[in-house]
């Protein structure tokens, strides 16, 4: 193939990772950041993009998307919903193992990467099962998995009930130096509930979810890392004591990492109305004690990452009584405004703000990615951070058009996205 | 017909009871249609002789225009203390008009048992019927223009008048 | 967001909830079932009013007395009424429940009662019909989850109205299962939004809402204390699952705590009157000597709910 050479000019380029934040141009070549700011010698652009008044970031890091195959094709595809990640300037995700079959097989996660691979839009970073069939039982072949292309393992939203599974679990997963992913959700608390057990679902009649659900399956993963010296990863924080808890074990020297829903940052319980099953979420949506405390702990670094958890759902699922409606949302492509309407909100700069979609996601993964050093793979997002848009369905790539933000107007809106030095997406 | 301004509620009422003495039977029941001739059936009740047991009747239920209007705020409530099979009934209204609300007050009146006649007494008649209804006793004919009401009021003293209000459909009236 | 049982022009167009309904128009429902009283006592108890009306009564969860009670009110209103009992039938055959909802429409249903085992329901319902711009369909809540139960509310209302006249002095209490009661959370909202000034709940931890004070009320664990001084006392059903749930011990510990016996009401005022909203469970929240005593009302509320329910169809379906 020949040799691609794109030229990115006049665009604000942040890159967190690496400290910079000034108006310059980003040359890639052969895939690859070649340099920032002066062109390297004997430069001939193929391409040249004008980013003036945008912003050029690094291509942004989902910790987790749910691309609904195999098993649920008919809620969502990998085309459709890998078009909906690189319209949201997304270039890289990881997507949680409730698939079905769930992906606790080799075969399963090379099927998926290779799929994915083969559309060449955004990477593609399974999350395996942690037990068979996500049934907490029994162990998965971790290693095979492993090289296979899971890069860490999970329950997704499964229960784990057996503590002692968990720790064995912890301490195999431990042994290898593999990341264990945890939703902290006391399995039997809160169980059949689907709202946040508050004056809200008082009000509405719903059946609830403590908090005392998250805190004690909280208290349990702290202490088996301890005892284990896993490494783990919280997904998706909901409550105020639940922050409080994750900042007091990360002070005592505990090394969890932990990330929340893009959804839960900005709703609260009171949104869900009249039974709005467009609402309906997992974790719920909390009081505004617990979405103040989210908002402020992901800006104080007690959560490190944000993630869009976006989960496509088809319109009959979501058109049926609050109980009985599916969960979940869709979220690809309102990460990146969710996330600056959150740092506009609450005084984070924009380098901060990228870096809780790039490099922090990154880390967690344990790749080195969502930054623009020359040498790295040139994944970009370039972004307009002033332009507003509706959000309606045609608005949307994804198939997936359950959103609680469906006709409000949102700030941020991906113009190119680059993988691997490719244009992938533009508008 | 003449038109007049504002009729005298008091002055026509005693040509209607005049007219009804000795015309209406002695065992004859007065059932007046709330509000206007609930008060006149009481009156004619005291100015008549014989014995006239009285009732009242609150038509709303019947009405023919309810998908239009809805229901009605303030109904009132339907008082016929004495049996109806056989009874000689005289139904005693204000104003009649298209006759719509005499009809619902004869429909009414056979949920509650089949009279052996009944009998139409109204104070004033202005004409401009839309079914076959007429009055056996009428104290007054007047022409009234159409985009006006006659409302009848009763003092606290007693003493019955007339407004004349305008009314946006022009058929307010019975 | 604007509230689905009210229209543009504030009038009501769906009874979901007593929730958020202004105080005018919840008086003036009650205002409006007073006549309809009176004619369930001539012989001929209809009137023409909902006459060439159809009306469904889409029951998701079965319930012989309210659809009975629903079914005499629209009779006495000369309506036709058609009774589905959904229950497993069309939603086991994949059928979902605005699909059925739309057929049925297709059908020229004019109002739909609908009771669900799921809160929210109805609302769906009553939005689907508003967005699909068949809003002249009015959908009344037979009773959804937990959630509400407002012609019951209603009918309370009425009752307490009939006997003791005037809500601005009175002591309510509401004595039982409040966690799981649509029944508890409709009266609730409906004497807070009639100005009651002091509405109480009685129950054990298990059995009452997080947060039940939002509601506007004060809680009570003892009951002795929880009724003492009360004009209305309102007893609520035990359901046998409670003892399963690991709820409640048993249905005779229940009873000693929170059954209502004369001695126990001998505490409220002596003209207090008692309520239930039925079926009873004698001798587990309510013992027979109570429920059959003098200062019980529990028949007439049956007979005030004929009237109000009528009041709510006929308010529905005019202009």
């Amino acid at each position: 193939m020949a040799d691609v050479k794109i030229e990115i000019r006049n665009g604000r380029i942040v890159d967190p990772g690496n400290g910079v934040d000034r108006v310059a141009t980003l040359y890639i070549s052969a895939g690859k950041v070649a340099a920032v700011g002066a062109a390297p010698s004997g430069w001939s652009a193929t391409r040249t993009i004008d980013a003036k008044g945008l912003v050029v970031a690094p291509g942004l890091v989902d910790l987790a998307a749910r691309l609904r195959e195999p098993g649920f094709e008919y809620k969502a595809t990998l085309e459709s919903e890998m078009k909906a990640a690189v319209a949201g300037g997304v270039t890289r995700l990881a997507c949680p193992p409730d698939t079905d079959p769930p992906l606790d097989e080799p075969g399963l996660v090379e099927m998926l990467k290779h799929r994915a691979r083969s559309l060449n839009l955004a990477h593609v970073h399974p999350v395996g099962a942690l037990t068979v069939g996500l049934r907490g039982t029994e162990l998965t072949e971790m290693g095979e998995l492993t090289e296979a292309g899971c890069i860490a393992f999970s329950q997704s939203e499964a229960a784990l009930t057996d503590t002692q599974v968990l720790l064995r679990a912890l301490q195999y997963a431990s042994t290898f130096g593999y990341r264990v992913w945890l939703r902290p959700q006391d399995s039997h608390l809160g169980k059949g509930g689907v709202a946040h057990d508050g004056e809200v679902a008082t009000r509405l009649g719903l059946a609830t979810v403590p908090a005392a659900a998250e805190t004690i399956a909280l208290a349990a993963i702290f202490a088996l890392v301890r005892d284990t010296g896993a490494s783990v990863h919280v997904c998706r924080l909901s409550t105020a004591d639940g922050v409080a808890m994750v900042a007091a074990a990360k002070k005592s020297g505990l090394a969890v990492t932990c990330d929340v829903a893009v959804h839960h940052l900005h709703l609260c319980d009171n949104d869900i109305g009249w039974f709005d099953a467009l609402c309906r979420l997992v974790p719920p949506l909390r009081g505004t004690r617990d979405r103040a405390a989210l908002r402020g702990g992901l800006a104080d670094g007690t959560i490190d990452a944000v993630c869009s958890d976006h989960a496509p759902v088809d319109d009959d699922a979501k058109q049926v009584p609050f109980a009985e409606a599916e969960p979940g949302a869709t979220g690809l492509e309102l990460l990146l405004p969710l996330t600056l309407k959150w740092a506009a909100e609450n005084k984070v700069t924009l380098p901060d703000a990228l870096a809780r979609i790039t490099t922090r996601p990154a880390a967690i993964l344990g790749i080195d990615a969502g930054h623009l050093a020359p040498g790295q793979a040139a994944d970009v997002c370039i972004f307009d951070p002033h332009e507003s848009w509706t959000v309606a369905p045609s608005a949307l790539a994804s198939q997936g058009k359950n959103t609680p933000f469906l006709g409000l107007e949102l700030v941020g809106r991906v113009r190119f996205t680059l993988v691997a030095g490719q244009v992938v997406h533009e508008s | 017909m003449t038109t007049m301004p504002l009729p005298d509620a008091e002055a026509i009422l005693a040509d209607l009871a005049e007219r009804m003495r000795g015309a209406v039977a002695f065992d004859a029941r007065f059932v007046g249609i709330y509000s206007g001739g609930a008060w006149i059936a009481q009156r004619l009740a005291q100015m008549i002789p014989g014995e006239h047991d009285l009732g009242y009747i609150d038509v709303s239920f019947y009405r023919d225009d309810f998908n239009r209007t809805g229901l009605k705020p303030a109904l009132k409530r339907t008082e016929i203390p004495f049996p109806v099979d056989g009874a000689t009934i005289v139904l005693v209204d204000d104003v009649l008009y298209t006759g719509r609300s005499v009809r619902a007050a004869i429909n009414e009146l056979f949920d509650y048992g089949r009279p052996a006649r009944i009998e139409l007494a109204v104070l004033v008649d202005r004409g401009g019927r839309e079914l076959p209804v007429e009055p056996t006793y009428a104290g007054a004919r007047l022409a009234v223009a159409e985009h006006l009401s006659l409302v009848l009021s009763r003092a606290d003293d007693g003493t019955l008048s007339f407004a004349a209000e305008s009314s946006a459909s022009g058929a307010a009236d019975a | 967001m604007r509230n689905p049982q009210l229209d543009a022009d504030g009038q009501l167009v769906h009874l979901l909830t007593l929730e958020g309904l202004p105080a005018e128009v919840i008086v003036r429902i009650l205002d409006a079932a007073v006549p309809f009283a009176s004619i369930s006592e001539r012989d001929v108890k209809k009137v023409p009013l909902l006459r060439g009306r159809s009306v469904f009564n889409l029951f998701f969860e079965n319930s012989t007395r309210t659809r009975t009670t629903f079914e005499i009110a629209a009779k006495r209103l000369s309506a036709d009424v058609i009774n589905l009992n959904i229950g497993a039938s069309s939603t086991s055959k994949g059928e979902t429940l605005l699909d059925t909802v739309d057929n049925l429409t297709a059908m020229n249903a004019d109002m739909f009662v609908v009771r669900h085992a799921e809160s929210g329901a109805p609302h769906l319902i009553a939005a689907h019909l508003n967005r699909t711009g068949r809003s002249h369909v009015h959908v009344i809540n037979a009773g959804d989850g937990r959630h509400a139960h407002p012609t019951q509310g209603l009918l309370d209302l009425f009752t307490i109205r009939h006997y003791k006249h005037d809500f601005h002095g009175l002591t309510v209490a509401i004595v039982g299962d409040v966690l799981h009661s649509r029944v508890a959370r409709s009266l609730i909202h409906g004497l807070t939004t009639l100005g009651t000034p002091e509405v109480r709940v009685v129950g054990p931890k298990t059995l009452l809402p997080t947060a039940v004070q939002s509601l506007g009320v004060q809680v009570h664990h003892d009951m002795r204390a929880g009724i003492s001084g009360c004009d209305v006392v309102v007893m609520l059903r035990l359901q046998n699952e409670r003892m399963t749930g690991a709820l409640l011990p048993s249905a005779g510990e229940y009873f000693k705590h929170y059954g209502l016996t004369s001695e126990k009401l001998s505490l409220a005022k002596p003209d207090a009157i008692v309520m239930h909203p039925g079926p009873m469970n004698r001798g587990v929240e309510i013992d027979s000597a109570v429920a059959d005593g003098a200062r019980s009302v529990i028949l007439p509320q049956v007979t005030f709910g004929i009237a109000v329910r009528m009041a709510v169809m006929s308010m529905l379906a005019g202009g």
